[in-house]
């Protein structure tokens, strides 16, 4: 029993300790040692990107569930011509690299972007966000939303229709279904598609990449500590960090999960 | 408990054709009379669930169809504003609710105070017996119990009605026979007007006052129990509802002459005789009306049922005693009580 605990142990070692522990000793070597990891809380442009780092992230999250629930739902439950086609069309946004979602969201919201011209020939003057935490926003929510929408479909199929008749035989309108019998029947799989939509946007570089000329997110801080500025002890401290506060956020969310599978089993 | 308001549900006319073009209901005109236990009978596709579904709101009828309840015209209301109480086969409980949540939820929907509330939920809990059980999660919970949990949670609201969609067919048999019997005195006990749908003759005639036997989306027969089981209607009924053996002959002199023997019905112009396996007793030669092979003998602890070959296309089906062996092959000779000849 035991000796078939080593290769897992070996690849546990290999890629999780290992690399994570020598960040983590990376991230203490610099001039400042240890206190690189105070330095996150304690430097305000450290600290306000990493609050804007969760904040868009947990922005996207929760509109990405809003609209993927409604939309899922929707799809679902729904048969009208063109429904195969639309579905699978969704699925479009996932084959994209961060890169080229970036450059879509310039070409609709950047300088010569369809809102810019469209706001200039309304006499509205130019209207610009591509480069700003809201360009983000959209790259990562045109990114997220396919995924959350699947999800949310495949849940779906799952409900057991008596559930909602029985609640209507009860008295229950179409909010109460939706409140007491669709959202709970959901609830795993909205936790599911909201970790993982919440882990990529954190994470997100490519996108970012593109479009941050103007945003600081946490990946982008880490990405010039390390190249302009050749600080890699800052970089691995910052990397070990949102590492670790997003494992934790991930954590959470699977044992929320747990909690409700187990309800609903 | 809601003797008082018992009401009449009125069927007129009501057809259903599903958007495929399938019909799975014939114009129907039914008259369920306030208190009465109708049980709607037959074998999958035959309608029943439709009908049910469409008194429940569920379903609406083809256009021209109507739904009364107590001359009420309820064709146009979903089931949320008809005021019934439903149960389903899968039970249908809210998983993220304990039992007294899901027994309590009618009674939050109509914003009922909370003693109030607590109250109704108690009361019920102690008429299904599961008062043991108010903050267990239902999958902690057996099928019986669950079953018990959703019928506390139908009659919470006070139903005007108690719609029942084979509530036992989820069940083992064992436990069937029990909820069947508990089932039967609630119904007795509430004189509330009930439509309960089953594929199971057995707990049709335990049920209903009266029973609808249904096929191929039309009423084959409309009675009580011992009048669909003693004088089918149909050919369908006769066999859908027990056994029932056919003999085809011609009526003669001295009785009905058919393969293996002559019985004794002398009404002519009749050219098959049906009757239940319950009505043939084995008997000596001399006074046998029937006389066959047996070709099978299956032991049900009970009794032993014995198929006998008497020479028509299908075998008869004869109830013997169980203590005395009979052997495949043995030469069987039988008397039928002419009060269960039956003709269509």
């Amino acid at each position: 029993m035991i000796g078939m605990l080593v290769p897992a142990a070996a690849f546990f070692a290999v890629f999780f300790i290992l690399p994570m522990f020598r960040l983590f000793l990376v991230g203490g070597s610099g001039a400042s040692g240890w206190a690189a990891y105070m330095a996150i809380v304690t430097d305000h442009s450290y600290f306000s990107s990493l609050l804007a780092t969760f904040g868009v992230a947990l922005i996207t999250t929760l509109a990405s569930l809003l609209i993927g629930s409604i939309v899922g739902v929707f799809l679902q439950r729904h048969r009208f011509p063109g429904r195969r086609a639309l579905v699978a069309l969704i699925t479009l946004p996932m084959a994209f690299p961060g890169v080229v979602v970036g450059f879509m969201v310039i070409m609709l919201a950047g300088r010569q972007g369809l809102i810019s011209q469209l706001s200039m020939a309304l006499g509205g003057g130019r209207v610009v966000f591509a480069y700003s935490l809201v360009g983000l926003f959209l790259g990562y929510l045109y990114f997220s939303l396919p995924r959350t929408i699947l999800t949310v479909m495949a849940a779906t199929e799952k409900l057991d229709p008596k559930l909602e008749e029985a609640a209507r035989s009860l008295g229950a309108g179409p909010w109460h279904i939706v409140r007491d019998v669709i959202l709970p029947g959901l609830k795993p799989a909205l936790i599911s598609a909201g970790a993982i939509c919440f882990a990529t946007a954190i994470g997100a570089f490519g996108t970012a990449f593109t479009l941050a000329t103007r945003i600081n997110v946490l990946p982008m801080v880490i990405y010039t500590e390390f190249t302009l500025s050749a600080n890699i002890a800052m970089a691995a401290a910052l990397s070990f960090v949102l590492g670790a506060l997003t494992w934790t956020v991930l954590a959470l969310a699977r044992s929320a999960a747990g909690n409700t599978v187990a309800a609903a089993a | 408990m809601n003797s008082d308001r018992a009401i009449s549900i009125c069927l007129q006319g009501c057809s259903k054709t599903f958007l495929d073009g399938t019909r799975a209901l014939e114009p129907l005109n039914l008259e369920i009379v306030a208190g009465e236990t109708l049980v709607l009978l037959g074998p999958s596709g035959c309608g029943k669930t439709t009908t049910l579904r469409m008194i429940a709101g569920l379903e609406h009828p083809d256009a021209g169809g109507t739904v009364l309840f107590d001359g009420e015209d309820v064709t146009a209301l979903g089931i949320e504003e008809r005021n019934i109480g439903m149960v389903f086969q899968s039970y249908a409980l809210f998983p993220n609710m304990t039992v007294a949540e899901n027994v309590a939820y009618g009674l939050r929907i109509q914003k009922m105070r909370k003693p109030q509330m607590q109250e109704r939920v108690r009361e019920m809990l102690a008429m299904m017996r599961i008062e043991a059980l108010a903050e267990r999660r239902i999958d902690q919970i057996s099928g019986g119990q669950r079953q018990r949990v959703a019928l506390a949670r139908a009659l919470a609201v006070r139903p005007r009605a108690l719609l029942l969609d084979e509530p036992l067919t989820a069940l083992d048999a064992q436990l069937r026979d029990v909820l069947r019997v508990e089932i039967s005195q609630l119904l007795h006990d509430l004189k509330m007007t009930t439509v309960y749908v089953t594929h199971d003759q057995a707990e049709a005639m335990a049920l209903g006052d009266r029973i609808m036997v249904m096929s191929h989306g039309r009423v084959e027969q409309l009675g009580a129990p011992r009048e669909i089981y003693h004088q089918p209607a149909s050919a369908f009924v006769a066999g859908f509802v027990g056994s029932m053996n056919r003999l085809r002959g011609r009526v003669g002199t001295d009785g009905f002459d058919c393969a293996g023997g002559r019985l004794s019905w002398h009404t002519p112009g009749v050219e098959e005789i049906l009757f239940r396996p319950e009505d043939v007793r084995i008997v000596e030669a001399p006074v046998a009306d029937l006389t066959g092979r047996v070709t099978a003998s299956v032991f049900l602890g009970e009794r032993t049922q014995l198929l006998v070959d008497v020479g028509d296309a299908a075998p008869l089906v004869v109830f013997a005693d169980a203590r005395k062996a009979h052997r495949v092959g043995e030469t069987l000779h039988m008397q039928v009580d002419p009060c269960g000849l039956l003709t269509l």
